[in-house]
């Protein structure tokens, strides 16, 4: 990929933005104790930064936009599975 | 873009649209994709069997805290930079740096197997096993102490779903098999550079092993939030 020498700096930009990230998570479930908005941050935290190992280590950010395309398809569905799955646990909170 | 591509010609007749540098760029992204299948069912069963049980321990009392998965976290998030920087030494042309950062990347990898063995031994020892838990929770999931033949549970407790624990050895253990199929794998790249192969022009089959490396980090980095912090 001829653009990787000018990422070269962005490679420990990414790292400690990961290890920073990984840090605050850590601390996260110690200051936030109600799970909602606990869960709330924690997954956006963990999406972004597996959106970041795609974008940048995995270079999907410098590839073919229609590339991105495979990427995303698992988190639809998997999203919807999730969604498919709910209503059945839900029941114990009516039951 | 451009070198990468040039260099596919010698080899490959047809090039992808998708990814111009190789067709196995392309096979790496489908098997990705159906991997991320496989885990991606794994956690939405975790997430709703654990949405719809009443006796969930929390994850961090009951695994013992969370120190040695957020350095196992860190050490995969390391090992990812040392992979990158393999694929920009050799195109480079910097062969000794691409076996440097490529053996440390293995290195990472072993280590985090041997914590992974080291947690899983101690977690067995304490009773945890796949289809049973010895944990002892109150009602807010809290644990409260550990289970034992014939005891009497106070009121309001109540043992802990054994549902936990298969989800987590399913989950991890799943993880922890990609680790060791990712060591193999890099390990074999590793003695091919070693021996000579590969080049500044020539660089798919490390850069299509870093994708695999790459998300089995991604991955973990999900598991890691959903099974030991939530």
């Amino acid at each position: 990929m001829s653009g990787d020498s000018a990422h070269e700096n962005n490679y420990y930009t990414i790292f400690i933005m990961l290890a920073v990230l990984t840090a605050v998570e850590v601390g996260v479930p110690m200051v936030i104790t109600a799970s909602v908005p606990k869960i709330a941050i924690l997954v956006t935290l963990a999406v972004i930064k597996a959106g970041m190992v795609a974008l940048y280590f995995m270079h999907l950010r410098f590839e073919k936009k229609t590339l991105g395309i495979i990427a995303i398809l698992p988190m639809i569905i998997c999203s919807f599975l999730l969604f498919m799955l709910m209503p059945d646990s839900s029941w114990r909170w009516i039951g | 873009m451009s070198q990468s591509a040039t260099a596919g010609h010698v080899v490959e007749n047809y090039e992808t649209p998708l990814t111009p540098e190789s067709w196995g760029k392309l096979g790496m992204w489908i098997f990705l994709a159906g991997d991320a299948m496989s885990f991606g069912a794994l956690l939405a069963t975790y997430g709703a069997l654990r949405f719809g049980a009443v006796n969930w321990p929390i994850p961090v009392e009951a695994l013992g805290g969370v120190g040695l998965s957020a350095f196992m976290t860190f050490l995969l998030i390391c090992s990812s930079v040392s992979m990158v920087k393999s694929l920009e030494a050799m195109q480079n042309d910097d062969r000794l740096g691409c076996i440097r950062w490529l053996g440390l990347t293995v290195l990472g990898g072993v280590a985090f197997l041997g914590m992974q063995a080291y947690e899983y031994t101690h977690l067995i020892h304490e009773g945890m096993v796949l289809a049973e838990n010895p944990f002892i929770i109150d009602s807010t999931g809290s644990v409260v102490g550990h289970w034992h033949e014939g005891m009497e549970l106070a009121a309001g407790q109540m043992r802990a779903s054994s549902l936990f624990s298969t989800t987590f050895y399913m989950t991890t253990g799943f993880h922890g098999m990609h680790v060791f199929s990712g060591v193999v794998y890099l390990s074999i790249v590793l003695i091919r550079v070693i021996r000579g192969n590969f080049s500044a022009d020539d660089t798919n089959v490390i850069e299509i092993a870093g994708l695999y490396w790459h998300f089995v980090d991604l991955v973990w980095i999900l598991v890691f939030t959903f099974v030991y912090l939530v």
